[in-house]
């Protein structure tokens, strides 16, 4: 992406992530997480969920997919600031959309959120620069 | 002071504010473990995924310095342990355990053979609150990550809600029964309402009219207001109108709806006033006034509703 393309108000296009407890588990070991909750169902249940949930890094990683995916491989992601709600839990489908909410200087503030069935999973601000090439 | 303040209190004087560590990572930052990453992400980045010199996806910072599949941190970290609050709480019955928030810095992007090590600070830990998983505290973590030559390379702000989970029958049912989403509340179809309800699943929007005096009518009521008759029969709205007032609703987000969701006032063309929802305009280019068409549209199961656009300013 080209900062001079991205203006205030536009949308990113939508991405909808089928939640299946191959993701959850997969998500949590390829970010060392090894809480119970995250790929061992009874351990969840007696905590008092009805299922596995997705561990926050694996939402993260998804969030900075989304945004890698929209703002092109060589845009440097800078902050990403997130708010989890209702839990990914597998059957479910999160629907991630994002505005470009301000742009200031080199920086591009995105405005995203992750909505399933139950609500929303994850709300959302990020900050994207994009790369300075040297012939640009 | 209750017994449980008191508890918390002992936390804080004993965590809050010691900054420990170093953390070390296991391993250097590997094209192997980006790989692995990448694909359960599903990230096709090219930059992550080249054979030599990849860097690593920002969002995994927080990876790299956990612990291993036992517990265990990697050789020369500190024998502290940044979690042991977490472990406190545990055993203070505070045994469930979820991230709610996470504010991330980059500084830089990782590359394959950088080391990392981390140190992490307890910010706060809150006051005992009620929430939908059970009471609990929130803990917060401030963590930094540095490279091998000691420059940081990202922070992170992490809070974690410790909780009592809640042995409630509605738990138990749900450790049960399939992931229901949450849909709209039903309305209530009786003698006198049914056929608005039913028209709308046949695809057609009714509206009353008195037998008697020819006076439209909406919302469904029994009896005529001008002639105060009993009798009436339906007309087919063309669906045509236009808006007469609006609202948007932007907090709290409740599903199963979309935000802003704007509900409009139609004043539809045959003269009566409809309540419903309106789509694909923002609130802010919406104008009263602004001609409208409904279409019916099933929004779940047994469930239709007129669902208005603009067609014109």
């Amino acid at each position: 992406m080209k900062l001079s393309q991205a203006s205030i108000g536009q949308d990113l296009p939508q991405l909808d992530i089928d939640i299946t407890a191959r993701l959850i588990v997969s998500g949590a070991i390829a970010s060392q997480d090894f809480e119970d909750v995250h790929h061992d169902k009874a351990a969840a249940n007696a905590k008092g969920t009805p299922d596995i949930f997705m561990n926050i890094l694996t939402t993260n990683g998804l969030v900075g997919r989304y945004l890698s995916d929209w703002a092109g491989p060589d845009s440097i992601i800078k902050r990403i600031k997130l708010k989890l709600g209702v839990p990914n839990f597998p059957g479910d489908t999160m629907v991630l959309t994002g505005t470009v909410t301000a742009i200031e200087n080199q920086t591009v503030e995105i405005s995203f959120k992750g909505k399933n069935g139950l609500g929303n999973h994850v709300v959302g601000t990020a900050f994207i620069e994009p790369k300075v090439e040297l012939n640009d | 002071m209750s017994e449980s303040h008191k508890e918390l209190d002992l936390l804080r004087q004993k965590f809050v504010g010691q900054r420990v560590g170093p953390y070390y990572a296991w391993n250097k930052v590997s094209r192997t473990q980006v790989w692995q990453w990448c694909a359960a992400m599903g990230e096709t980045n090219p930059n992550y995924l080249q054979k030599s010199d990849a860097v690593a996806p920002p969002t995994m910072l927080q990876s790299w310095t956990f612990r291993d599949v036992h517990g265990n941190y990697a050789p020369d970290s500190t024998d502290k342990n940044t979690y042991e609050v977490l472990g406190e709480l545990d055993s203070l019955g505070y045994v469930g355990s979820v991230a709610v928030s996470y504010d991330q810095s980059y500084h830089r992007y990782l590359k394959e053979g950088d080391h990392v090590h981390s140190f992490s600070t307890i910010k706060d830990i809150s006051d005992l609150k009620s929430t939908g998983l059970g009471e609990g505290c929130f803990v917060t973590e401030f963590a930094e990550y540095f490279d091998h030559d000691d420059q940081l390379c990202g922070d992170a702000t992490i809070t974690y809600l410790k909780y009592k989970p809640q042995q409630s029958s509605k738990t138990n049912r749900s450790e049960t029964a399939p992931l229901k989403k949450v849909g709209r509340i039903s309305p209530v179809e009786n003698h006198d309402s049914k056929h608005f309800w039913q028209g709308l699943r046949d695809g057609k929007l009714l509206i009353q009219e008195c037998s008697e005096c020819q006076t439209k009518r909406h919302p469904p009521q029994p009896m005529c207001e001008t002639c105060q008759s009993l009798e009436w029969q339906t007309i087919e709205s063309n669906c045509f109108g236009t808006i007469y007032s609006y609202t948007a609703i932007h907090y709290p987000e409740i599903p199963p709806f979309d935000y802003p969701n704007v509900i409009v006032l139609v004043d539809l063309d045959e003269g009566v006033r409809i309540a419903a929802q309106l789509e694909g305009t923002q609130p802010e280019k919406i104008e009263i006034g602004d001609r409208v068409q409904a279409h019916i549209k099933e929004v779940q199961d047994g469930l239709a509703l007129p669902i208005f656009k603009v067609t014109a300013k």
